[in-house]
């Protein structure tokens, strides 16, 4: 179907189509555009100091202070508006993925759900493999076909969103003394906070109950993935 | 001209396996030999509709089914085909289940291969167990 024109001069639609596609039949509409709000072209502005006179009348909006020898190009106003991503007909929560990059590549976790910021969050389970509640982008995960049997009821705690797995706040810069002695010697880390291991316990509990329920799947998230010899990503079924 | 070593000869009868098209992987019977290229096979009870098929794209088994008069019809062969239990015959055979094997193995799941690997290492492990067991 021609976008445009059929032929130099010939459009897609005929002068009837192209009325009934603007909709003229409605009327031309004649509106006026909302009335701007009035605002003062001058404003005072208090001015300290003795001899400075009380109040100054300060333009409201200044005249730029540098103009372009030339006439600068405006860039082209994008029209697209990002949309949250769309989850694979493959995952579904209680799916099994294989991660494929990360820290964690080539782990078996399981899928519960998709975030506001379209990440999927998986967890191990913790005690299974080592995973914890993390956010994954769905583009570096392959979704087998195997599911986990949550039950249709299985909810998530919704305070575990993107705002949980905020970074928290860096600590201030050390002076270059502190730094050099401390060059070399292991970092200090913040042991992990109570809560959120709590927060993995109360998730994994339901999840680690439907795992025991299926025979060898526990080795099988225990297992990693990998690719051997004859083995094909495109002639293997997931 | 007694002894030949030649076994499996296309004569009416004969149950071929298909090799192209869209009746791949499935077995029919050839009902009569139009010339040195093509014959005619037909497998009503294996869903390969009567047609002209070139050698080619044939492969020979060792099954024949015995009687079938040449260019019998479609119900005729059928019967027979019934009567000798052919497809069964086919489908006991090695080749079959050989087939079907590397056809399952294609089809397997990524928790499937898991298992096959389990299972693998559970029997290796057994066997030479009592291969150990046997030689002391």
């Amino acid at each position: 179907m021609a976008r445009k024109e059929l032929a130099p001069g010939v459009g897609r639609l005929s002068r009837s189509q192209a009325y009934a596609r603007r909709q003229l039949y409605k009327g031309k509409k004649t509106g006026t555009a909302p009335a701007a709000p009035e605002t003062a072209p001058t404003k005072e502005v208090q001015v300290g100091g003795d001899k400075n006179g009380a109040s100054r009348l300060v333009p409201t909006s200044k005249a730029p202070r540098f103009y372009p020898a030339e006439d600068v190009r405006k860039p082209k106003q994008s029209r697209k508006a990002a949309k949250p991503t769309q989850l694979r007909d493959s995952i579904a929560p209680g799916s099994v993925l294989i991660l494929l990059a990360g820290r964690f590549r080539g782990k078996r976790v399981v899928f519960l759900k998709q975030l506001e910021s379209g990440l999927l969050l998986v967890t191990g389970p913790y005690k299974v493999n080592g995973v914890p509640l993390r956010r994954v982008n769905q583009a570096y995960v392959i979704a087998t076909s195997t599911k986990i049997p949550l039950g249709s009821d299985f909810k998530v705690d919704p305070k575990i969103n993107d705002a949980y797995f905020a970074k928290s706040e860096k600590k201030r810069s050390r002076s270059a003394e502190e730094e050099f002695f401390a060059d070399g010697k292991p970092k200090e880390k913040e042991a992990f906070p109570e809560s959120k291991a709590a927060d993995q316990k109360e998730v994994d509990k339901a999840v680690l109950a439907a795992v025991k329920s299926t025979e060898l799947l526990a080795k099988y998230l225990k297992s990693s993935w990998g690719l051997s010899k004859g083995e094909y990503p495109h002639q293997l079924k997931f | 001209m007694s002894e030949s070593n030649f076994t499996r000869f296309v004569e009416v009868g004969r149950v071929v396996l298909l090799k192209s098209g869209p009746q791949t992987g499935h077995i029919a019977v050839i009902v009569e030999i139009i010339d040195h290229n093509r014959a005619i096979i037909d497998g009503p009870t294996t869903g390969v509709p009567r047609q002209a098929f070139p050698y080619r794209h044939l492969a020979l088994t060792p099954l024949v089914v015995a009687k079938l008069p040449r260019a019998a019809g479609s119900g005729i062969v059928k019967k027979f085909l019934e009567k000798a239990g052919t497809v069964e015959k086919w489908e006991s055979t090695a080749w079959a289940k050989k087939r079907a094997a590397t056809e399952k193995r294609r089809t397997l799941t990524d928790f499937e291969r898991f298992q096959v690997i389990i299972h693998k290492k559970a029997r290796r492990d057994k066997v030479r167990k009592v291969l150990k067991a046997a030689r002391a």
